[in-house]
């Protein structure tokens, strides 16, 4: 098993109201809600707790991109992922993703991640993602029609710009490369390649092909994403690939850890609601432009979880905690459900969503440490077959080091 | 009106022909065009009237190789070719105006007579044109009618909402017609029409409800001051829809051009 632990970094000073007063949280957000000031705490805060994650076992430490967006502060997760590459020495980065769509050209894409590959020292997992319809058409203007055709067309450009060994042209249709010749090159050729979807069967279809592992970051819980996955898992059948191995597959779920079942209400309820109730609330308008869906995918009922047909609403503990939306209780309630989780979706990679909403850094620490120390060695051998399975996780040089200079400076050869 | 199909170098093209009298073609606008619209009926009493559907509306075919205006443009001329049309009057509501628009430009010497219903191809800084593929079905009929009521019973005709396979068959076609759309008005409706208007050498009629609150009546201006010699006709208590609202004058006033 791969255990992320992944931040979406949330502005935590949505107010109470935020849900009566604003349309959005998305694409066009009030201004004045973000404080710039505050936002230096936020920022290092979050970043702190990816570290910490990383000293308590976690496989990777995550990162992704949106843009506009009250839960997501994160329009550039190369930033944030230079400063822990930096910082952390065994862990993976993963940053799930790069949505390459935007880049003109993307060999920028295939350059950045070169560079966090080279300072990480060969600890990169890349993400593609195709990227939500608010990102990719409504904040950064992409034609929803046009989007898949502009995403394959970056893809090959970037794996060919890391495997071609000298200078080439590229003629695409929305890119025109005379000499192509990125450098420096990742370490990792290529890096392993995880594509976040949302349930397109051409989605399916490139992870399979690609020997790519597919992932599913819903937050609607690990009961309603089985159906999705087993629409996966039918396809990689139906596909013929050569394996399938749970490693193929990775899942988003929100986990909170306490001494027992009641604490973790207690000690959580009110950063999930804030989380379901205010930083979901999406202009429904904005969920799904008219044409980023395939017909296909419309067909076989794959609809934005950004507007559900009966929205989010008030939602409360009981029914996030009950419907799986939150896997959240004592180490060992976490760990039946984490169990269930895992094998009824057949995931190897689990991004952990365990800072959620507002909450304070504490007790994140406090719940990602009882997960890292009271769950997770009970779900690592799950899966023995694939054990060694190491096509869709990283591979880091022998010698991870962050470079030191020496104390002085000194006028010598 | 009869629905009828003709071979062109991309996909077969569908298309309403109906009535007798001077040819004329009509271009629809991103809601697309069905067979019980009035407004290619009333036409029909006076002309003989084409009225393609660009590929993804109705139960035409999608086509992929059309990506830009430019593509647009060429494959509706081919249509017109491919009708074999001389001269036809060139008839164009919102998008199918911009598409319009782009034709008689870019091929200046094929059509003597161009009619502008409500155009979109312009862009006025203070005067920004509402993004319609971020509406939710309840926002049109305002933007759309000078009177709403009226407007938003015709819109959701035989609608329903509860019933998840009609929901899927209007996201589909949602995402048929406003995908296609989209390539030319998405995210903001100008694909360069300002530097080409010029060109523009037919007899032109601009067309506009007073009320228009999608495209506004502003913009009659700018395509006036682009468009050397165009008239305008302005019908009140019309909006964006004035082709549903008052069908019978916008009728009227094409025979304006002749």
């Amino acid at each position: 098993m791969k255990f992320t632990w992944f931040n979406l970094m949330p502005w935590p000073y949505l107010p109470d109201d935020f849900r009566e007063k604003n349309r959005s949280v998305w694409v066009d957000i009030d201004q004045s809600l973000f404080d710039p000031v505050k936002s230096h705490e936020v920022y290092n805060t979050y970043m702190d707790l990816l570290e910490y994650a990383s000293t308590l076992g976690f496989d990777g430490i995550g990162v992704n991109e949106h843009h506009q967006n009250g839960y997501g502060i994160m329009p550039s997760p190369n930033i944030i992922a230079a400063g822990l590459a930096r910082r952390t020495k065994d862990v993976g980065l993963v940053v799930l993703g790069n949505s390459i769509a935007l880049y003109n050209p993307p060999v920028r894409v295939a350059e950045e991640f070169a560079m966090l590959d080279c300072i990480s020292g060969g600890r990169l997992v890349a993400g593609f993602p195709v990227g939500t319809s608010m990102d990719t058409n409504f904040c950064y203007g992409q034609i929803p029609a046009l989007t898949r055709e502009k995403y394959a067309e970056a893809h090959d450009l970037i794996r060919k710009a890391w495997s071609e060994p000298k200078p080439f042209a590229f003629n695409g249709r929305y890119n025109k490369l005379r000499h192509v010749n990125i450098w420096p090159r990742p370490i990792q050729n290529p890096p392993p390649i995880h594509i976040p979807g949302g349930g397109s069967v051409e989605t399916y279809d490139f992870c399979i092909d690609n020997t790519y592992s597919y992932s599913y970051l819903s937050f609607s819980g690990y009961i309603r994403g089985k159906a999705l996955m087993d629409g996966y898992w039918k396809r990689v059948a139906e596909r013929n690939a050569p394996d399938t191995s749970p490693y193929r597959a990775g899942f988003a779920q929100t986990i909170l850890v306490a001494d027992t079942d009641e604490e973790a209400e207690r000690l959580y309820s009110k950063h999930v609601s804030y989380f379901y109730n205010r930083c979901l609330h999406v202009f429904a308008g904005f969920a799904d432009a008219p044409g980023y869906r395939t017909i296909k995918t419309i067909q076989t009922g794959a609809l934005s979880q950004y507007a559900p047909v009966r929205g989010w609403g008030e939602i409360t503990w009981k029914e996030l905690t009950e419907g799986g939306h939150v896997i959240a209780g004592s180490p060992e309630t976490v760990r039946q459900r984490m169990e269930d989780l895992i094998k009824s979706l057949r995931v190897g990679n689990i991004f952990c969503l365990m800072h959620v909403g507002d909450m304070p850094k504490e007790k994140c620490m406090y719940s990602t440490k009882l997960f890292a120390e009271k769950v997770m060695p009970k779900l690592r051998g799950l899966f023995p077959e694939y054990a060694d399975d190491g096509r869709f996780w990283c591979h880091p040089i022998k010698q991870v080091t962050p470079g030191s200079l020496p104390r002085e400076a000194v006028a010598a050869e | 009106m009869e629905l009828k199909t003709v071979a062109t170098q991309h996909v077969p093209v569908r298309y309403y022909e109906g009535g007798n009298g001077q040819p004329l073609v009509f271009l629809h606008g991103a809601g697309g065009l069905t067979g019980e619209d009035p407004f290619p009926h009333a036409l029909a009493e006076k002309y003989h009237v084409y009225a393609p559907l660009l590929p993804g509306y109705g139960d035409s075919e999608e086509c992929g190789e059309l990506r830009d205006m430019l593509d647009i443009t060429l494959h509706t001329l081919d249509v017109v070719d491919a009708l074999g049309l001389k001269d036809p009057i060139l008839v164009g509501h919102s998008m199918g105006g911009m598409i319009a628009s782009e034709m008689a430009a870019l091929d200046n010497h094929r059509f003597s007579r161009l009619a502008l219903i409500a155009p979109a191809g312009l862009w006025l800084d203070d005067h920004p044109i509402p993004d319609i593929f971020s509406l939710v079905p309840y926002e049109y009929p305002p933007l759309l009618f000078h009177n709403v009521e009226a407007g938003a019973a015709l819109m959701t005709q035989g609608a329903n909402f509860d019933d998840p396979e009609w929901l899927k068959d209007f996201l589909v076609t949602n995402a048929r017609q406003l995908g296609m759309a989209g390539k030319l008005l998405f995210p903001v409706p100008e694909r360069g029409l300002s530097q080409r208007l010029y060109r523009i050498r037919a007899k032109t009629l601009l067309i506009w409800g007073d009320s228009d609150k999608l495209v506004p009546p502003v913009y009659a201006q700018a395509f006036k001051k682009g468009i050397k010699g165009a008239e305008l006709a302005a019908i009140p208590e019309a909006g964006h829809m004035v082709i549903w609202e008052k069908t019978a004058r916008v009728v009227d006033a094409l025979g304006r051009l002749g």
